[in-house]
């Protein structure tokens, strides 16, 4: 519609939805992301850290004294043990107080955060690499004297991190898939949330320009209170409308009667006036006054147009029984202008249904224009048949015509043709025939009558 | 520097010097070469030659310095001393561990290592090639066929009830001189308790001990001992495949226990491009079975083992640092010694 395109537009309802529905997805999966990496990384630490006093255990439990010597025959399960979990290295150190009974004694002892602690891990650098280091404290009876033992137990951490970074590429593995299906989700959830809301435009946009009954589809709730406004919105330009139809109709009927008085008054006064001068001056009158009531019944006809094409009356009617109601009237004003009416067949008994009045509006209207702007001694032809599946009724003049750019205007409201703007007259003739004829899908076309004259061709769809 | 300081204490009581013993030198290539990997080696010069001449052969413009010591000094090299060497390669697998664990190893990381199966290679810094079997390996004149025994413990019996027949003609390692030794014992005593009472049975009947599989290989063939207990079989293959008819490998019905020959870069290479070639070269013996023919190796072929029997496969990994423990070692080595009665031989 071109009024939509000059609507000025800031940002899009369906975009916003979808870049917050991704927003969230994406703060949703670096969370998961991040949970599942730190969930991974605790449970590597304890996995490795069980396996360390595991070993450690192991080998405090072979410690025994041997003539007050601290022996230990190191186990070599608890090294199997780590070294089945994953390649890393191992350290060691069985120490009591700071002398090193055997082990590497360059590895440090973690002293625990309390003393009653049954161990202390920590991590740090050992040999070059990063290594998870265990001390165990054990009170062993070594001759009836008990003596503090520490097993110190490191491990490095390739194991460790092998275990993080596959939880970590599982992790993210499974937080792009799902970024990927919430996206195509927003983008599903957007455009099904906003269907209503498009078909609702679909259907205002189908609607013809005179269609002003209220929008009567079911809606949700949110578009609920769009509608009601727009309801409203309807009537009261419908009762707006209809009020200045009203107007209009009652105007033109309360000029028309006092209008055709001074007409018969005038034509009277013409009779007995006297001098040339006078008698020029009431031909301005009469003129004058005919012109306004033919306004105001057009006027008036195309308020009963508008009236009626909202509930036409279709009724079938034979095309030879429209023109000679419609032209009848005609008659006197054609034989006063010295202009000859003629009708000619070209088929018998052409059924169309159509709202009789209408019809007689329309085809009066284009008769009355052609015997307006016609001179005397010309013919005015009125000619119906059939051509392609459509009733046609075509009123040929030889008066001035309309030039090519008219014909394209011709049933503009209030336009007028170039060739007329001597005469008087409203502009509403052609618009009147056209709106009649769009009620009964009917088709309008204006040539030109050869050198002089043109052709109005209304064309009905046959009744079946 | 405990550890350091009782293998030094250990070392120096057996009257090696401070600075690491070499036993043999070679150079490969040409003279002048610039491109030099210098090796250090527990392998014989006449087992490893072809090998190095493989090399030599592949690699025209590299020479190689082939250094030949025992497993402890080529540990004490690469360990104690960081003495300057760009691959190390040892059948004493503990020592070898040892070295990698205490992150002295380079990692290296190349397709033909990729193809090594597990628990041949261990972080990417120490590289199996070659597995050996220790076998049982009798002199026929000192057994009638039928008596021959098919596992320890038939072994355990023939030598409790013949003790006089064998005194002084049992030979096996000297686990307080021989790495490889020591390796193989402690290894046969995780496997079977058996273990001991083959010890035992030894030590009553008296046996002698030696340093190095060839020598022992010798005196079973001179018929001089009527069996040694575990040598390893590409030695004893190349003497029986020279056509030696008195020796014959006998494989144990019960368990047989397998090694692997390792190599590894150390951290202070100089010819990092060299060693790895090397390296490369060591692991893809497979590829080249006419060179494993002739140097009587096993190379490592994708995770199986030549002979499928019960193989008890020494594997990489840290848990072989547990009998290099001062205190374990000491233990292990006392249990020996008096199961062994070396004092009695002594005195």
């Amino acid at each position: 519609m071109s009024v939509a395109t000059s609507t000025p537009i800031k940002g899009s309802v369906q975009r916003r939805l979808v870049l917050q529905l991704i927003f969230v997805a994406l703060i949703l999966t670096v969370l998961f992301v991040l949970a599942v990496r730190l969930v991974g990384e605790r449970i590597a630490q304890s996995a490795q850290d069980s396996a360390l006093f595991a070993a450690a255990a192991s080998i405090a439990s072979s410690m025994h004294s041997d003539n007050g010597e601290l022996q230990l025959d190191l186990p070599h399960s608890a090294f199997a043990m780590l070294e089945a979990i994953s390649e890393d290295s191992i350290f060691y150190r069985v120490s009591v107080g700071s002398r090193t009974v055997t082990g590497d004694d360059e590895l440090s002892v973690i002293t625990p955060a309390s003393p009653l602690a049954e161990r202390a891990y920590a991590t740090e650098e050992f040999r070059g690499e990063p290594v998870r280091i265990l001390t165990v404290p054990r009170a062993l009876d070594v001759e009836g004297v008990f003596t503090n033992v520490s097993i110190t137990l490191a491990h490095t951490r390739q194991g460790f991190h092998s275990t993080v970074s596959q939880i970590q590429s599982i992790a993210t593995g499974v937080g792009i898939g799902f970024f990927i299906v919430s996206v195509a989700l927003c983008l599903l959830a957007s455009q099904s949330a906003l269907k209503p809301l498009k078909s609702l435009v679909n259907a205002i946009e189908r609607r013809g320009p005179e269609d002003l009954r209220p929008v009567n589809r079911e809606v949700p709730s949110e578009v609920a209170p769009l509608i009601t406004a727009l309801n409203s919105f309807i009537v009261r330009l419908s009762g707006s409308l209809d009020k200045a139809e009203e107007f209009i109709a009652e105007a033109a009927h309360r000029i028309r009667t006092p209008m055709a008085l001074v007409q018969t008054n005038a034509e009277i006064a013409l009779r007995f006036a006297e001098t040339s001068k006078s008698r020029g001056k009431i031909r301005e009158i009469i003129v004058a006054a005919r012109e306004s009531s033919r306004s105001a019944s057009q006027l008036l006809d195309h308020a009963t147009v508008a009236f009626r094409a909202e509930n036409p009356q279709l009724a079938p009617i034979s095309l030879s029984e429209l023109i000679e109601r419609s032209i009848s009237r005609f008659f006197p004003i054609a034989e006063m202008k010295g202009i000859t009416l003629t009708v000619s067949p070209t088929k018998s008994n052409v059924i169309v249904a159509v709202d009789s009045l209408l019809m007689q509006s329309a085809i009066g209207n284009v008769l009355d224009n052609a015997i307006k702007y016609s001179e005397s001694d010309t013919t005015v032809d009125i000619s119906y048949g059939v051509l392609n599946d459509y009733g046609f009724i075509n009123i040929s003049d030889q008066g001035p015509g309309f030039s090519d750019g008219d014909i394209k205007h011709a049933t503009e409201l209030f336009f007028r043709g170039k060739k007329t703007e001597s005469t008087e007259g409203t502009g509403l003739g052609l618009k009147i025939v056209s709106d009649a004829l769009n009620v009964h899908n009917g088709r309008l076309e204006i040539t030109k009558n050869g050198e002089r004259g043109s052709c109005v061709s209304l064309q009905l769809p046959l009744h079946s | 520097m405990r550890v350091i300081a009782a293998a030094i204490a250990f070392l120096t009581s057996f009257g090696w010097a401070q600075a690491f013993e070499i036993e043999d030198q070679k150079f490969y290539g040409f003279e002048d070469s610039k491109d030099v990997v210098k090796i250090i080696s527990t392998s014989d010069i006449e087992i490893f030659e072809p090998l190095l001449l493989a090399f030599v052969n592949k690699y025209p413009s590299v020479g190689v310095d082939y250094t030949v010591a025992s497993s402890q000094q080529v540990f004490k090299a690469v360990y104690d001393e960081q003495a300057e060497f760009d691959l190390v390669i040892s059948s004493a697998m503990d020592l070898q561990m040892k070295i990698a664990n205490d992150n002295l190893a380079r990692q290296h990381i190349s397709e033909a290592t990729q193809r090594l199966p597990e628990g041949a290679k261990w972080r990417d810094r120490v590289f199996a090639f070659t597995y050996e079997t220790a076998v049982f390996l009798i002199s026929r004149s000192a057994f009638h066929q039928s008596e021959v025994p098919l596992s320890r413990r038939a072994l355990v019996e023939l030598v409790r009830q013949n003790t006089d027949r064998f005194s002084g003609r049992i030979g096996t390692y000297d686990i307080r001189i021989s790495g490889l030794g020591y390796l193989l014992a402690t290894q046969d005593s995780l496997s079977s308790q058996t273990y001991w009472r083959l010890t035992e049975v030894f030590g009553l009947a008296g046996t002698r001990l030696y340093c190095c599989s060839a020598d022992m290989i010798r005196d079973v063939e001179q018929g001089r001992l009527a069996f040694a207990y575990n040598v390893l079989d590409s030695y004893a293959l190349r003497k029986v495949a020279e056509g030696k008819p008195n020796v014959q490998i006998v494989e144990f019905s019960d368990f047989q226990t397998s090694i692997m020959r390792t190599a590894l870069i150390p951290k202070n290479v100089k010819n990092e491009e060299a060693a790895e070639a090397m390296l490369d070269f060591l692991v893809t013996l497979a590829d080249r079975p006419n060179l494993a023919l002739s140097t009587g190796m096993n190379p490592i072929i994708e995770g199986e083992p030549k002979s499928k029997k019960l193989l008890s496969s020494v594997t990489l990994g840290p848990s072989l640092l547990v009998f290099l423990d001062s205190m374990k070692r000491s233990d292990f080595v006392n249990s020996w010694v008096s199961s062994m009665r070396i004092w009695q031989e002594s005195n």
